[in-house]
């Protein structure tokens, strides 16, 4: 059977279809939220009588300004038809060097929201070497079921060998949504499952829900930098495989009198001999990294000096947070790039983002404004990064940080003498 | 050293508008550019040429007009260039994209290295480099930094990945697919000489037929994602400013923030 619908958000009510149609199969009818409004034809949507139309696609034709009609020819809707053997929320627990990555959580939290609403179990899926133990947390995390690939030979990532073990269980277990995080891990290797599977894949989404009617994932995510937004789905695949940006779902509430199954699985396939892990170096001049970091305090040209880093340092250590940088300041050789945050760099979303001296170039904003609370320490009142300031304050940074450190140690002090 | 750099053509300003009517971003107008991450791939595959000698192809998928980036491909140190375009193309997500360049490259021939930039700054994905090397069949690393040593004799190299966290090192078999960060190197500039060259260069131009490619693998009809609806996001406003002396601006800062329960 094939299948024919109308993206009503697409549809202006020109009418052109209706002329096309041979049939008389379709009507304008009011759009449902303007019901009681004025009569202007913009406000119309077409309808199709399912029962009149012989799918012909004229009306395809006829709308083609819009692309407002949607016809799937049988191939399409036999592909379409398969979608109903795939059932279930997955979630990729992304783990590096005996830690479940943070991102992982909130893929539970909104993981959940998601199989609840399609009345499906949340799956976890955990692959390493010794992390059996955090299974039991993914289910206090709000997993129903969890599968543990423990191996020796899963130790370290690499890309073919963790696609094959997920490629293969997705084949084997068929869930209708894998949700993974926007990591150097997840943004690689997903990509190479969803190709192998013939699936869709959206990248760094910040908004997930559920379309009722077809079960269809909608993805909300930026692009251009963050000035347009784009809603994706993936209609006709399964499954509807997602990378989730850090720091923008809210983490499942933990709760250890919650059940689950935890399920072991053994992986014997042969698997390409193809990267070799050599070794990991760790990163000592971040102490907290930028992705995981709940506040970052970031050092641009202002700062006139690379010395001027290690009063950024101080305070970033100071609030528990990261250190970041504009491309300028990293350019000048002051701080490594690992520090950069923009669109050259890294793209973070805090809770708390401080630019010292940071003008806030649009490439350098694109990479952080989505931050909960933004502080902006600058000279210039008309700097481009005031404008998206939750607070700005305007002045020298070399004055006003000094003082902030000191504010936040003499309450620390207070607080030390009270205890 | 046979090597292909990806090169993608982007709009020169992440600041694009919607025609709101049709939900399509509006191009005209706005001036295009190589994608930044590409100017590193690119400068990358020179550099091994340089030093092993070879060949660099650049090779883009996209409108007619994205001729111009090989030619500045070729005018950077790129030896030939090839332009994928089609209109059966057009509307192709990272799916559809990587399929398509992965029948390019085949049609290439062989090669020892595909070198890609991390990501675009347009489509903001990074999903195409890594699905290419899925659809080629051979390994690949994202992320690069480094690479550390090349061994000819024994094809293979040693790369640098960039974590969250630090660095992994990884040892690759050749042929492998790489996609680099700004980090790796600093591009060199067109050099007069190499943009009169660039400016004669015959590029291969490749259509569906061309490439005799499965056409229910191409373009929006290969997509398994559809852009439902693009809009702009409510634009973020400014809060207010904190005036005062230094002291007086940090504790008002501190005790706005503790309202705010972020510290």
């Amino acid at each position: 059977m094939a299948n024919i619908y109308i993206i009503e958000e697409r549809c202006v009510g020109c009418g052109l279809c209706v002329k096309e149609c041979p049939y008389s199969a379709i009507t304008l009818v009011y759009k449902k939220e303007q019901q009681t409004a004025a009569t202007d034809k913009k406000l119309k949507t077409a309808v199709i009588d399912l029962n009149k139309c012989t799918y012909c696609g004229a009306c395809v034709d006829a709308c083609k300004k819009y692309a407002a009609i949607v016809l799937q020819k049988e191939e399409e809707a036999r592909i379409e038809a398969g979608k109903d053997e795939y059932r279930g929320v997955w979630v990729f627990a992304e783990q590096r060097h005996g830690k479940i990555s943070e991102v992982v959580f909130e893929l539970l939290g909104v993981g959940r929201k998601l199989a609840d609403k399609l009345k499906v179990p949340l799956s976890a899926v955990l692959i390493g070497y010794k992390v059996e133990q955090y299974a039991q947390e993914l289910i206090y995390y709000s997993a129903d079921r969890v599968y543990v690939y423990d191996d020796e030979k899963f130790a370290e990532f690499r890309d073919e060998v963790y696609t094959k073990v997920l490629a293969d269980l997705i084949k084997e277990e068929k869930p209708e949504i894998v949700l993974m995080g926007a990591t150097a891990i997840g943004r690689s290797f997903a990509s190479r499952v969803a190709t192998r599977l013939h699936t869709g894949l959206t990248a760094d989404c910040t908004e997930l829900d559920i379309d009722p009617q077809t079960r269809d994932l909608l993805q909300t995510r930026p692009a251009f930098g963050g000035n347009i937004m784009a809603t994706i789905r993936t209609p006709r695949h399964r499954p509807q495989m997602a990378t989730v940006r850090h720091k923008v779902m809210k983490p499942a509430p933990y709760d250890t009198s919650r059940k689950g199954e935890i399920i072991k699985k053994k992986s014997d396939s042969i698997i390409p001999q193809w990267n070799q892990f050599i070794q990991f170096i760790e990163d000592t001049t971040q102490k907290v990294n930028l992705a995981d970091a709940d506040i970052i305090v970031s050092g641009g040209r202002g700062l006139g000096k690379p010395e001027g880093f290690k009063l950024i340092e101080e305070l970033a250590t100071l609030l528990g947070g990261a250190v970041g940088a504009s491309r300028a300041a990293v350019d000048a050789g002051w701080i490594s790039y690992s520090h950069q945050v923009g669109q050259t760099g890294r793209t973070v979303a805090p809770k708390l983002y401080i630019a010292c001296g940071i003008s806030g170039a649009v490439q350098h904003l694109v990479g952080m404004s989505s931050s909960k609370v933004i502080v902006a320490i600058n000279k210039d009142r008309d700097a481009p990064i005031m404008k998206v300031a939750t607070f700005a304050l305007v002045g020298d940074l070399y004055e006003i940080v000094p003082a902030i450190i000191n504010e936040l140690t003499k309450k620390e002090n207070v607080a030390k003498e009270v205890a | 050293m046979e090597i292909i750099v990806c090169i993608k053509q982007v709009p020169g300003t992440t600041n694009v508008k919607i025609d709101t009517q049709r939900g399509t971003l509006i191009r005209d107008g706005v001036e295009s550019i190589m994608n930044p991450f590409d100017e590193y791939a690119l400068e990358e595959g020179v550099r091994i040429k340089e030093k092993y000698g070879g060949r660099v192809i650049a090779i883009t998928m996209g409108p007619p007009q994205a001729e111009a980036v090989l030619r500045e491909a070729i005018s950077r140190g790129a030896d030939e260039g090839v332009l994928l375009t089609d209109k059966a193309f057009a509307g192709a997500d990272t799916w559809a994209t990587s399929y398509t360049l992965s029948e390019g490259i085949k049609k290439i021939g062989a090669y020892d290295m595909i070198i890609c930039g991390k990501q675009a700054i347009d489509g903001d994905t990074a999903q195409v480099g890594p699905s290419l090397a899925e659809h080629l069949n051979i390994p690949h690393c994202a992320y690069v930094r480094k690479i550390e040593n090349i061994d000819i004799e024994n094809k293979y190299i040693i790369v640098h990945r960039m974590m969250e966290d630090g660095t992994d090192v990884i040892k690759m078999p050749l042929p492998a697919l790489i996609t680099v960060v700004k980090e790796i190197n600093t591009p060199r500039l067109p050099s007069f000489k190499r943009m009169v060259l660039a400016k004669k260069a015959q590029l291969a131009v490749w259509g569906q037929k061309e490439l005799r490619c499965d056409v229910n693998k191409i373009g929006l009809k290969g997509s398994p994602t559809n852009v439902e609806k693009v809009f702009t996001p409510p634009p973020r406003h400014g809060g207010e400013y904190i005036e005062g002396t230094p002291q007086e601006q940090a504790r008002k800062l501190i005790e706005k923030l503790k309202q705010l329960q972020i510290i």
